[in-house]
């Protein structure tokens, strides 16, 4: 799979839902909007992975 | 053996010659290092050598000695696997890699040369022995360098394609260029950036053979690399949110191009773009058959 992708892999969530389950991934709940783009960007610089808006209050943070 | 030194000289020089006519430094800086320079045209001093022994050898009754063509064919095929195995294990240091496809053009392209030398050297010393005149031998290895290297000569974006300014835009978190979504960016800042800084351009092919080619994942991360290349790219190891994207637009068979360039220069963009090789082993022609040129309807 050299150059097709099928190598992401979600590393971590990022919510302002308090709703959003913990499961198989590591999920970090912010207190608010300014909080979780804080929190998304120092993951994605410390995992190496990009930050994706799910667009329902919750930040994917992705590994291609 | 005296009455051949002239012979085998004039092909070896003329060989030698055209490898290193094809061996210039372009853009792409490769193989542009000393050392990857003095391997090439060492070989394609020994193919230059073997093309011109070939006739001398054959003259002098020593038919065993053209076996050897054979066997240098052989070995020449292990250049192809030397480049391609140096280029694949420097593509993990690459910010934005070549692409199996367009390593394999170049692993093709450098042992294609090398018979570009044999040939030169053996049709140089026949003209020279059948004439008696190096001249003629001189002349003759100028236009077959020249012919072929005319024929083996990679077309380029610019022939297949069209490439004009396309504008970016965010819809919702997805980052669009035109009517192709590329691809969902999360953080508000690389957003930010990506209007900022960001350049795109749409490439439209000019018929159904250029799109077969320009929709080819080899292809596209060809594209990818040289603008990198040339432009530069923000982007650092942990920093993918700036990797440039090449994408399709399925309705049409356009290309989109984002990148966020060191540079922010639309002009020189489309120029790099237009100066990307099409790969040999991405060109496509559908429209040689019926089946293709009907289905173009």
């Amino acid at each position: 799979m050299e150059n097709i992708g099928l190598s992401e892999v979600i590393l971590a969530i990022v919510t302002v839902d308090g709703t959003q389950p913990a499961s198989g991934v590591p999920v970090f709940y912010a207190k608010d909007e300014e909080e979780r783009e804080k929190i998304a960007l120092n993951l994605a610089r410390i995992l190496s992975g990009m930050v994706h808006d799910l667009e329902n209050g919750t930040y994917v943070i992705v590994r291609h | 053996m005296g009455g051949y030194v002239a012979v085998i000289l004039t092909g070896l020089v003329m060989g030698t010659i055209g490898r290193l006519y094809l061996l210039r430094v372009d853009y792409r800086q490769y193989p542009s290092y000393p050392q990857g320079y003095m391997v090439h045209l060492a070989l394609g001093f020994i193919a230059a050598f073997l093309g011109a022994v070939a006739i001398p050898a054959l003259l002098a009754e020593e038919y065993t000695a053209v076996t050897f063509l054979a066997l240098a064919a052989q070995q020449f095929r292990e250049i192809r696997d030397m480049e391609r195995e140096s280029l694949r294990n420097i593509e993990v240091t690459e910010l934005v890699p070549r692409g199996a496809a367009y390593i394999e053009d170049i692993a093709k392209a450098f042992e294609s040369r090398n018979y570009l030398a044999m040939l030169t050297a053996l049709i140089t010393s026949t003209v020279v022995e059948f004439s008696k005149n190096p001249v003629w031998g001189i002349l003759a290895g100028f236009t077959v360098i020249l012919l072929l290297s005319f024929f083996t000569k990679r077309k380029r974006l610019k022939d297949i394609a069209v490439v004009r300014p396309a504008e970016i835009f965010f819809n919702g978190s997805i980052l669009c260029i035109e009517n192709i979504q590329v691809m969902n960016v999360g953080h508000p800042d690389s957003r930010k950036i990506f209007l900022e800084q960001g350049l795109a351009v749409m490439i439209e092919p000019k018929d159904d053979n250029a799109r077969a080619s320009l929709s080819n994942i080899g292809q596209r991360q060809a594209i990818a690399h040289d603008v990198a290349a040339l432009l530069g790219v923000k982007r650092d190891v942990n920093e993918i949110d700036f990797t440039p994207l090449v994408r399709i637009d399925l309705k049409t068979g356009r290309v989109g191009l984002v990148i966020v360039p060191m540079e922010k220069d639309m002009e020189t963009l489309i120029e790099a773009v237009k100066m990307v090789p099409v790969l040999e082993s991405t060109r496509r022609k559908p429209l040689k058959s019926k089946a293709g040129r009907e289905a173009a309807d």
